[in-house]
């Protein structure tokens, strides 16, 4: 296996990797909007609603043209979009069915055409079938080039229409009533799918390319709440997963490049979804713990501090044994704890009587400070009802 | 018997319409749960599990692959459920997450291990129906397919799935409260109608491939929910359809030379179309039908009300005529024309030289608007 420094310099590695920035940005700011707005299997469908557009681009053109497949594969993509959206208006299908049905009619003339494709042409066939799984290492400057004008103006649109995305993804009622077009911002975000579909073809295919739009949004959206900073991130989650996919791909073994790419996006996604902080599953586990474990504390000291306040006597010593009766728990450990925060302290007491506790100066203080936070949180709770 | 068997276009169409009558029965149900999109995530997760069911016991078709392979598709079932259960993400979302990875490792998977054998990547997403003739085993001495050997079984567990627990199934379909009230444990339901969806696809995999499935699952049963509202009908019509794209999409595919199992699908995908368009009760041409119906039922109503609220006056003979129309109530001179000579030929009007005047049946129409019964019977009471 060659070395990652002469992968770098290498012509078609270089060419490989640009293809794969570009795409990962543009997909994953794309996706961003798609996932919030709910359309991911959208995504899915006009991923594979590209295949007959593809075979039709490849007749149109005469050869394997990559702008002609393209704009074929954007056309079908969309004409798949208006066909879903007709039969959820005028059918009494629910959308996942004609989704379903999208990708079903579609994807089936897509392998019509390419058979048909495939039994006429010439030598020039060949390349056809990359489209499906991806296939990086065939990637020519000139499709960069394309796939870098493409990226522009989709990137342009999100920037220019920023506002009235934003409006129309997380209030379309609010939007329409403030008198922004919906129905065309409507339309045209979900044209920004399928060019950020088209745009994953070559490197990606036809059957994985919903991933690239759902996989980096997602991720990016465990890191924050703002749409900003998460179109930025899922912007860069793309470029990262897309790079190192191509790579990997392009680095020998003739491993296709679609899979690898969706790999390193899903390994992305996991790792967003264990550990990103406040909404990770590991973070809000470990959040979890620790509040458990103070919510534990706070009772160890109020029992103390309402033993203390019963007999009068701030440094009453409290025996073990009843506070573990009174706890209902053993409180050995945690009381030692405790005292490691300087909260109590253990009292001298006769051997032939138990362990003996009480509170310090500063344990005191900690168990008002805790019932006063306590009262206010409840009090909060009942303003906000 | 066997003559028959050996009949390469009779084993190309029955395993395609097996393929469908087995894909519908429980497409049905799934198209009307609203889980329709499950059958993607399905179709392609189980690449995972039949790559590595073949590299575990070499097998790539029978009973230990439609079981073991079967366990993915319900296990990208369990997975996607899980995730959105988390909240970190919507379930479309989870879904779109899932499947793709499962189908990323599958196919990687079948690049290192299965360059130059029977089972690859392009044979396993697009299926080669025309060849499911080559493989056979012999059954009571009879050569049959193996691919039609493993759907005549699939389709024969789903019928029997189908029909036993057609009660609960409907339940549980249409009333999820009422099937759990009643104990028929509409979740574990829906789980054994997943797994046999995955259990069917993975049958059918070598022949159609794992994405043409969801057209086969699919496209049949909402062409017969736009037809009738009866659920055994759906499941005959879906059948019947399944069939019938299995014969016209071979017949079609040989004729262009073109991929037989895409082509099935899509004579399924017409008949949907068909079913959209001229579906007596739902289709297209019905609803605008009905639309120019009431259009024109309102526009009829218009014109007695108008006659009736001048019969009586002293502007009658100046508004009762075919020219006040125009200015009164603004209609073009073809619309009134036309809606008079409607309300003469369904007699609500009659004509006395200029002048329109009202039949008792016309009179009647008129007072339904102004007079609605409810207004007179709270007047009179």
């Amino acid at each position: 296996m060659e070395t990652l420094a002469s992968l770098a310099g290498d012509y078609t590695v270089r060419t490989v990797a640009a293809g794969a920035l570009l795409l990962g940005v543009t997909s994953g700011a794309l996706g961003a909007f798609a996932v919030l707005r709910k359309q991911s299997l959208l995504g899915d469908v006009l991923s594979h609603a590209a295949l007959p557009g593809v075979a039709l681009g490849f007749l149109i053109a005469g050869g394997r043209s990559f702008a002609a497949v393209l704009a074929g594969a954007l056309v079908t993509g969309v004409a798949a979009a208006l066909t879903m959206l007709l039969l959820t208006r005028r059918s009494r299908l629910k959308t996942d069915a004609a989704l379903g049905i999208a990708l079903g009619s579609f994807f089936a003339a897509g392998v019509v055409l390419l058979s048909y494709v495939q039994g006429r042409a010439g030598a020039g066939q060949a390349g056809l079938e990359t489209f499906l799984f991806g296939q990086a290492a065939a990637t020519l400057r000139s499709d960069v080039w394309l796939m870098a004008g493409i990226s522009i103006v989709a990137i342009g649109l999100v920037l220019a229409a920023w506002k009235e995305f934003s409006a129309v993804t997380f209030d379309p009622v609010f939007a329409a009533s403030i008198g922004l077009p919906v129905a065309i911002l409507d339309a045209t975000m979900t044209a920004m799918i399928a060019l950020a579909v088209v745009l994953g073809l070559q490197m990606v295919g036809v059957v994985l390319m919903s991933a690239m739009v759902v996989a980096p949004a997602v991720a990016a959206r465990q890191w924050t709440n703002r749409l900003g900073i998460m179109v930025l991130l899922s912007a860069l989650f793309g470029a990262v997963g897309g790079v190192a996919g191509a790579l990997i791909s392009a680095s020998g073994r003739g491993l296709a490049t679609g899979p690898l790419i969706v790999l390193a996006l899903t390994a992305i996604a996991g790792f967003s979804l264990a550990f990103a902080p406040n909404r990770g599953l590991v973070s809000a586990a470990l959040l979890r713990a620790l509040e458990r474990r103070s919510l534990a504390d706070r009772r160890v000291l109020g029992a103390l501090e309402a033993l203390a306040l019963q007999h009068d006597d701030p440094g009453y010593p409290s025996e073990q044994g009843m506070l573990d009766a009174y706890l209902g728990t053993a409180s050995g450990w945690r009381l030692r704890r405790l005292r490691q925060h300087g909260w109590v302290r253990r009292v001298r007491h006769r051997p032939e009587e138990g362990i003996h506790w009480r509170l310090t100066e500063a344990g005191a203080r900690r168990a008002r400070d805790a019932r006063s936070e306590e009262r206010a949180d409840m009090r909060g709770e009942g303003g906000n009802r | 018997m066997s003559a028959l068997f050996a009949s390469i276009p009779f084993a190309i169409i029955a395993t395609g319409a097996l393929v469908g009558v087995a894909a519908s029965l429980l497409g049905t149900f799934l198209i009307l749960r609203g889980d329709a999109m499950l059958t993607d995530a399905i179709g392609h997760s189980i690449v995972l599990g039949i790559v590595l069911v073949w590299l575990a016991t070499g097998q790539a078709s029978g009973p230990v692959q439609i079981v073991g392979a079967a366990v993915t598709g319900l296990a990208t079932v369990v997975a996607t459920e899980a995730l959105a259960r988390t909240r970190r993400m919507g379930g479309d979302a989870a879904i779109g997450l899932v499947f793709p990875a499962l189908f990323s490792i599958g196919v990687l998977l079948l690049n290192l291990y299965a360059r130059d054998v029977h089972i690859d990547a392009h044979t396993v997403l697009l299926g080669e129906i025309g060849f499911v003739w080559l493989d056979v085993v012999p059954v009571f001495g009879v050569d049959v397919p193996d691919a039609l050997l493993w759907m005549a079984v699939v389709t024969a567990a789903n019928l029997a799935f189908v029909v036993t627990l057609y009660k609960e199934l409907k339940i549980a379909t249409f009333d999820r409260g009422l099937a759990a009230a009643l104990g028929f444990a509409p979740g574990l339901l829906g789980y054994a109608l997943l797994g046999l969806t995955s259990a069917t696809a993975v049958a059918a995999f070598d022949s159609v491939g794992v994405v043409l499935f969801l057209a086969f699952a699919i496209l049949p049963p909402a062409a017969a929910y736009l037809l009738t509202d009866r659920l055994a009908l759906i499941l005959a019509y879906a059948a019947g359809f399944s069939v019938a794209a299995s014969v016209l999409g071979y017949l079609l595919a040989v004729a262009w030379d073109v991929s037989i199992g895409g082509t099935m699908a899509l004579v399924a995908a017409a008949i949907l179309a068909a079913s959209f368009l001229a579906s007596p009760r739902y289709g297209l041409v019905a609803q605008e039908v009905r639309r120019r119906g009431q259009v024109e039922a309102n526009e009829n109503r218009a014109l007695t009300v108008h006659l009736f609220q001048h019969e009586r006056g002293p502007e009658a003979g100046e508004e009762n005529v075919l020219s006040a129309l125009r200015t009164h109530l603004r209609w073009g001179d073809a619309k009134a024309r036309a809606v008079v000579a409607r309300c003469l030929d369904a007699r609500l009007v009659e004509r006395s030289g200029q002048q329109l005047l009202l039949t008792n049946a016309g009179r009647a129409t008129a007072r339904e608007i102004l007079e609605p019964a409810g207004r007179r019977a709270g007047a009179g009471g």
